[in-house]
């Protein structure tokens, strides 16, 4: 399944991946992160029942903490 | 016309978002400056030139000269001297603008005495390094009513929110628990672009809500990346929520109270001190092994992971415990603590 992630063509190798499922993966793990699926935030709770598709736009925004 | 000191603002006068009326709002206003490192520079330099009543930068750090690539307020002979930022900031902005009150605080800001710096701002620019003293920031601004601007960066990325009391999302609505994680501009390094334009959009804000345009404040997050060539901006009023512990219905303001922060305790004679995060964490030590790999010397086994960097040893636990060693001082073992693990 490909989907745009932050911009970037992106190759998810299992279906029906969840937000979740993304957030636990990689380098997004353990980070502040806010998501946005297609221009429409979604909340924390939300999560781990919101399906990627084909093609969704999805946005991680990482609170970065330096000053 | 021969231009003098009163010709001072009149290029920000003659912009019609500010004009005169903006322009006297603005030098009647009490800004305070939260850090005053490389965001803090850049805010603060911007509020003094564009001519705030009152702009106060507190600090509890000395200008060392890997500063100096990016906070702008700082020379070779400040970071020579290690001279309090705060004295350092305060001294080359009072000679950038007279006419400003401008005060430099030396202190670590805790969540005893938040409210003394706080009381009587109309504004609060965050600067600081870190999400613990954001946390009280968040916490103490829904309670007096007084709005704060959120802004962080590392590396070429940065981010802004701008949090009005009674008004959208705060940060606790959209961070729910703190946990170390690990990059910061220590790990993650920084370039200058990244603080100014952080900092440029703290500033637009600040600028709209001095001098009393708020109809024209942002009203989303904006993040961006400049290396990346990213750019989003993200309605978050969807994610204010009702039971929020900062700004819902029943709001306690769990910041404000001690035990939800890192506790600090000097361990008598082992010149070490011990920071315990306010909740037990399960961490990868051979994952922080690599991430810390690059700032000195690292050693781990299943236990504990030992980093010894300068004069210090840092000792690491997968509870997310951490013994500051070669320090008896609370205010360094926490500024090391914030440094590594943010």
């Amino acid at each position: 399944m490909r989907i745009l992630l932050n911009g970037r063509d992106t190759v998810l190798e299992a279906e029906g991946m969840t937000v979740a499922d993304l957030l636990s993966s990689g380098p997004w793990r353990g980070k502040r992160i806010l998501v946005e699926v297609n221009g429409e935030v979604v909340g924390k709770s939300d999560y781990a029942h919101t399906r990627l598709a084909e093609g969704d736009r999805v946005e991680l925004v990482h609170f970065v903490g330096g000053g | 016309m021969i231009e003098g000191p009163k010709d001072r603002y009149s290029r920000q006068e003659r912009f019609y978002g500010i004009g005169q009326e903006g322009q006297q709002k603005l030098a009647r206003s009490k800004v305070l400056i939260l850090g005053v490192g490389a965001l803090g520079s850049a805010l603060a330099e911007t509020m003094v030139r564009a001519g705030a009543g009152q702009v106060t930068v507190i600090d509890r750090d000395v200008v060392e000269w890997s500063n100096l690539q990016r906070q702008n307020l700082f020379s070779e002979q400040d970071a020579e001297q290690r001279l309090p930022k705060a004295v350092a900031a305060a001294r080359r902005l009072q000679s950038v603008n007279s006419s400003v009150k401008v005060e430099g605080i030396v202190a670590d800001v805790t969540v005893d005495d938040i409210e003394e710096y706080t009381r009587g701002s109309d504004l609060i620019l965050d600067a600081t390094d870190n999400f613990e003293a954001r946390m009280i920031l968040n916490d103490i601004s829904a309670r007096d009513g007084i709005p704060w601007i959120y802004g962080g960066c590392t590396g070429s990325s940065g981010i802004s929110l701008t949090v009005v009391p009674g008004e959208g999302a705060c940060l606790h609505c959209l961070l729910d628990e703190l946990h170390p994680e690990g990059e910061t501009c220590d790990t993650a390094g920084i370039i200058q672009p990244a603080v100014q334009m952080t900092a440029a959009y703290q500033t637009a804000e600040a600028l709209k809500w001095l001098s009393g345009r708020q109809h024209a404040l942002r009203g989303t997050l904006v993040s961006f990346d400049l290396w990346e060539n990213r750019h989003v901006a993200v309605d978050t009023s969807k994610l204010k929520r009702a039971d929020c512990p900062t700004c819902g219905k029943e709001r306690t303001f769990p910041f404000l109270s001690a035990s939800s922060h890192p506790r600090t305790a000097v361990l008598c004679g082992r010149d070490t001190v011990q920071i315990r995060p306010p909740k037990a964490q399960k961490l990868d030590l051979a994952e922080w092994g690599r991430r810390l790999a690059a700032y000195g010397q690292v050693d781990f086994n299943s236990y504990t992971l030992s980093l010894r960097t300068g004069d210090y040893r840092i000792a690491l636990f997968p509870d997310g415990r951490v013994l500051v060693h070669g320090t008896n001082d609370t205010g360094t073992a926490r500024a090391l603590y914030h440094r590594y693990f943010g």
